[in-house]
């Protein structure tokens, strides 16, 4: 209805009336939100919320039944190089046949284009990343020999190579150790200073407030985002987990029985 | 009785050649293949394009190779489109959607075939066990020399593919990784899904006539899985593969040549020979795979074992030790407590004696203070862990002891001192005895 609308340049995401649907289920429905420059967002939410089908609508990585999203007041095609993607640790095959130094580098293939070599000063870049996430000494280690914390600061070091301005983290505080997480929260703050954002999914409440700006509580729709100090409070959370919209549920069984028995 | 077995360069050089090439041509894009866990996709193509000749054959009226070619190739990336089609749809997996899409397919194209049969010189016995060996009969003349055509169809492919491979390794290796960044950054993973199709495509067709589907279907898979096992790096796995390609295509046709004549059987199928050695070779790469491969794996069992029985001879005498302390213990009465075989322990026990553990006598041996630090860390690890499925795992008293037998053995310094930590640093374990403290040397 605002496609027309130009979209805001000065902000590095913005989301309108976003649905994504699963063979007719809304996955998330009628999502609106705006990302301020400069912060560390939590998205934060409960199973099967949408939360990692957000991440990927805004990437294009699955269709969108409708919306628009913008990234700097583009579309995520024009703005891609600008775009840091982490995905979840567990999405990617770790015996993989590859080094710690090759993934980090697949962060500059955007970079280095189609059918270019990967050059020495790429795999610099890539041991300066290394060191940055603490684990230089690993760079020629085969991934398969990765502990859970070690693959979470590979793929860091991966989306700091990448050097764009907008982060999408899917869980990177996922089932890592306590040294782990501080490095990610120091990484983290270290991109903020840099003017960077960054959008993470994440699932330990109690740290919200000490680690993130702002917060986007999703529950298939947005039940509310804004500066973590307004927002993240119990009757929002409550209103997040305490149920799905079960009528909007039932509405789409019965929208599926129904084409079934046709 | 046998007639000699004759090889000459003229002949079978040119039938190793193109088996070499179809091999390689076939185990490069197979790499990848593997990697995105859907290897099978290459043997669904090769089937699946039978009714792309067909079709291309009736529409063509002949079997001139370039119409056969495309509506090959045509069909082979229906096959995944198909493929893809039927498990969003379908939803079936992806196995179950090759399955009924290549079945399908190679299916349509027997009946095509089998109708024309009056009227058409194709053949679907040589289009499944090829024809290698008539390779040497069907020359072209290329600048001045004689080629069989099957070398220059072939050798075009494998140069297409070892171009496709080089050019895209770096794209490739990401939209097999991780697809989802890969078309975040605008490698689309669909793309490249699809490039490596026409790839197969063009090797499977390319194969086909010459080598028959059993060789190009084994090398999409083989080659690639072998290599696998022997490295970790992709760049040697992709170059390991291409040497156990062209080892399997000498192997098979030097022993489909020799191997029947040995036997008084006149020489067999070389391509059927040539995909038995690549699962020869992935065989012995099983067993010798440097990292998981079976000899690896029971040599590394053994030296546990040895390693484990080491350690329970000290604790064992290190517990009687605790009794009647410096008592010499024989060698029989250890084996026989501990249920080993007596000359293993004798031959264990000389080795503690060579670490300075135990000293010798004629009656046995008894513990050095090496040797009591040491079996007083196994004691107190035991015991700890008896401490600590008791109190907190709940665990029977009289179920105890086997387990903590087996965790004593792998229990550090840190993992000790955390067990003390939650056990609230014991002084006797559930038995009653004495837990020994932790030494600080």
């Amino acid at each position: 209805m605002n496609a027309t609308l130009p979209l805001n340049a000065s902000l590095p995401l913005t989301v309108n009336d976003l649905t994504v649907a699963w063979h007719r289920k809304p996955v998330i429905w009628d999502v609106d939100l705006e990302v301020q420059p400069g912060q560390l967002v939590g998205v934060v939410g409960p199973n099967g919320a949408g939360k990692s089908t957000l991440l990927k609508a805004i990437m294009d990585l699955v269709p969108k039944a409708s919306g628009r999203v913008g990234i700097f007041g583009q579309s995520y095609r024009q703005s891609r190089h600008r775009v840091g993607y982490v995905p979840q640790r567990e999405s990617v095959d770790w015996d993989f046949p590859i080094s710690v130094l090759d993934v980090v580098t697949m962060g500059l293939y955007g970079k280095i284009g189609w059918c270019m070599p990967v050059r020495r000063k790429h795999r610099d870049i890539a041991r300066l990343a290394l060191e940055q996430v603490g684990i230089s000494e690993l760079a020629n280690r085969q991934i398969s020999q990765l502990s859970g914390g070690q693959q979470q600061r590979t793929f860091l070091a991966r989306a700091l190579v990448q050097d764009a301005d907008l982060y999408l983290m899917d869980e990177p505080f996922a089932a890592v150790d306590a040294a782990t997480e501080k490095a990610i929260v120091e990484i983290l703050r270290g991109m903020r200073k840099a003017g960077k954002t960054a959008l993470v999914i994440h699932h330990d409440l109690p740290t919200v407030p000490e680690y993130f700006d702002s917060v986007v509580l999703l529950n298939m729709r947005v039940v509310a985002s804004g500066p973590t100090k307004d927002v993240f409070t119990r009757e929002n959370l409550e209103r997040t987990y305490g149920g799905r919209l079960t009528l909007l549920d039932e509405a789409t069984e019965a929208m599926r029985r129904r084409e079934r028995t046709l | 009785m046998n007639e000699p077995v004759g090889l000459s360069w003229d002949y079978d050089g040119w039938i190793v050649l193109a088996g070499m090439l179809c091999a390689v041509a076939a185990s490069l894009p197979g790499n990848f293949l593997l990697l995105r866990r859907m290897s099978l996709l290459g043997d669904a193509i090769s089937h699946a394009i039978l009714p792309g000749l067909a079709v291309a054959f009736f529409v063509s009226e002949s079997r001139s190779s370039l119409p056969m070619f495309l509506g090959a190739v045509i069909v082979g990336i229906l096959t995944a489109l198909f493929t893809e089609w039927i498990r969003n749809f379908g939803d079936v997996d992806e196995g179950a959607s090759m399955g009924v899409v290549f079945t399908t397919l190679f299916a349509i194209g027997l009946v095509m075939i089998v109708q024309a049969a009056d009227h058409v010189d194709l053949d679907p016995g040589c289009v499944l066990y090829g024809a290698i060996e008539a390779t040497p009969y069907d020359l072209i003349k290329v600048a001045e020399l004689e080629i069989p055509r099957v070398v220059i169809v072939l050798g075009i492919v494998t140069v297409i593919n070892l171009l496709f491979v080089l050019l895209f390794f770096k794209e490739l290796k990401l939209s097999a990784f991780d697809p989802a960044l890969a078309t975040s950054i605008g490698f689309s993973s669909r793309l490249m899904h699809y490039l490596l199709m026409v790839i197969v495509a063009v090797t499977a067709v390319a194969s086909f006539e010459t080598a028959g589907n059993i060789l190009v279907v084994a090398m999409f898979v083989v080659p690639p899985a072998t290599a696998f096992l022997l490295t970790k790096r992709l760049g040697m796995m992709i170059f390991c593969s291409t040497i156990i390609a062209v080892l399997s295509a000498v192997c098979g046709h030097l022993s489909a040549v020799l191997v029947p004549h040995v036997f008084g059987f006149r020489s067999t199928s070389t391509s059927g020979m040539m995909a038995l050695c690549a699962g020869a070779l992935f065989f012995v790469a099983s067993l010798v795979s440097p990292r998981n491969g079976v000899i690896v794996r029971v040599v590394r069992r053994q030296k546990l074992a040895l390693r484990i029985l080491s350690e329970d001879l000290i604790a064992l005498l290190y517990r009687m030790d605790e009794r009647a302390r410096d008592c010499t213990v024989s060698v029989q009465k250890l084996s026989s407590i501990l249920l080993a075989r007596p000359w293993l322990a004798a031959w264990l026990m000389n080795g503690h004696v060579r670490t300075g553990h135990v000293i010798p006598s004629e009656t046995g041996f008894r513990l050095t203070d090496a040797g009591r630090h040491l079996g007083s860390v196994l004691v107190r690890s035991h015991r700890l862990w008896e401490q600590y499925l008791v109190s907190e795992g709940g665990v029977a008293v009289d179920r105890i002891h086997g387990q903590a037998e087996k965790l004593e053995h792998f229990t550090n310094r840190e993992l000790r001192d955390r067990l003390d930590e939650v056990t609230a640093a014991p002084s006797t374990d559930p038995h009653g005895r004495r837990i020994p403290s932790e030494r600080t040397n």
